[in-house]
């Protein structure tokens, strides 16, 4: 019995040292994944449903302009009608333009051709607002655009 | 002998470090994925610049939405889920028919001679129309032409079905059904829209 005693004791404990080498790992991962949220959205979005859809593959390379109606907190100061949302911002079609330009200020020679304005915008907007977005940004030679839309929900 | 007695450094704390920053990483990350339909504008056209050549009527499907969300393709009412059929007939003109788009020899590279319809979809909205009904008439519009590709490239020689072809065969299937869909500038009738 004494033999048996003894092993046990000796047998207590274990390095953890390496438990911190696989959090590390971990941390690593999502520290390399994680891209942060850029801007709160201070607009109440919706998107759209739609089947045709693709991932957007640069996410460095696409900037967003979100429309739809204040949320709540907002509402006191800027009303219920439809607003545009740029950078944090409640803004109007006329700021597109330095939007754009300060977007393009930030990339390379090489991909500033490719940029693309990701248009988060809410069901329920009138096509007005949309149609004029889309001339500015013709104004602006930001011609490649993208339409967000939620894949259709499975029911 | 007196080195054996120095204390072993403990790092069961560094693992406490690392599942902080661990969480914080974790609760900061997002993960949503934005899925959207790319698109591209059409250059603005300068007053200086001629005017756009005029398209044949026959190579024109005209879809209108009024700012009640209702639906005109050639000046015929239809609901959103018969558009995708009433495109892919008009785009592909099985029945060479005179009403619908002529049809082109084109020489396109991997396929050869094919012939390619000349359709173009005119989309005009109304400032008071929603976006999701707008999105919904995209959606069909793009549903057909994906469809019409899809079928192209499982009779033509490649045999598969669109998207497992090759990046230059999908270009080659493009080429035959080209993304024609032109937006004309809004009306104002329902001034709904501001």
């Amino acid at each position: 019995m004494k033999l048996i005693k003894k092993k046990k004791k000796s047998a207590g404990t274990y390095s953890s040292s390496s438990m911190s080498d696989i959090v590390f790992m971990l941390l690593f991962f999502f520290m390399v994944t994680t891209t942060m949220r850029e801007e709160e959205i201070n607009v109440e979005i919706t998107l759209p449903e739609a089947t045709e859809i693709a991932k957007i593959e640069r996410k460095d390379l696409t900037c967003y302009i979100n429309v739809g109606t204040p949320t709540s907190a907002f509402q006191r100061n800027y009303g219920t009608d439809t607003r545009m949302q740029l950078n944090d911002k409640f803004s109007s079609v006329d700021d597109i333009r330095d939007f754009v330009a300060a977007k393009r200020e930030q990339l390379s020679e090489a991909d500033r051709a490719q940029l693309t304005v990701a248009f988060k915008i809410d069901e329920q907007t009138r096509m007005g607002i949309v149609t004029d977005v889309k001339q500015e940004l013709r104004r602006c030679q930001a011609l490649r655009i993208n339409y967000l839309a939620n894949p259709p929900s499975k029911k | 002998m007196a080195k054996r007695s120095t204390p072993e450094l403990n790092a069961s704390s560094m693992a406490d470090i690392a599942f902080l920053l661990l969480t914080f990483f974790l609760l900061t990350t997002t993960m949503d994925q934005n899925m959207g339909m790319p698109r591209r504008l059409p250059p603005l056209i300068e007053d200086e610049q001629e005017k756009p050549p005029e398209i044949n009527k026959r190579n024109i499907l005209q879809v209108r939405v009024n700012s009640m969300d209702l639906l005109l393709v050639n000046s015929k009412p239809m609901e959103v889920q018969l558009l995708k059929d009433e495109v892919k007939v008009f785009l592909s003109n099985p029945r060479n028919d005179a009403d619908k788009p002529e049809k082109e020899v084109k020489n396109i590279e991997l396929l050869g001679a094919v012939s390619v319809g000349k359709g173009v979809v005119s989309l005009q909205t109304d400032r008071g129309t929603s976006y999701k009904m707008y999105m919904a008439v995209q959606n069909e519009i793009m549903k057909a032409y994906a469809e019409l590709r899809d079928e192209y490239a499982q009779q033509s020689r490649f045999q598969s079905t669109y998207a497992k072809l090759t990046e230059e065969q999908q270009e080659a299937v493009r080429g035959v059904y080209p993304l024609n869909i032109s937006e004309a500038e809004p009306r104002d009738k329902g001034k709904k829209g501001r």
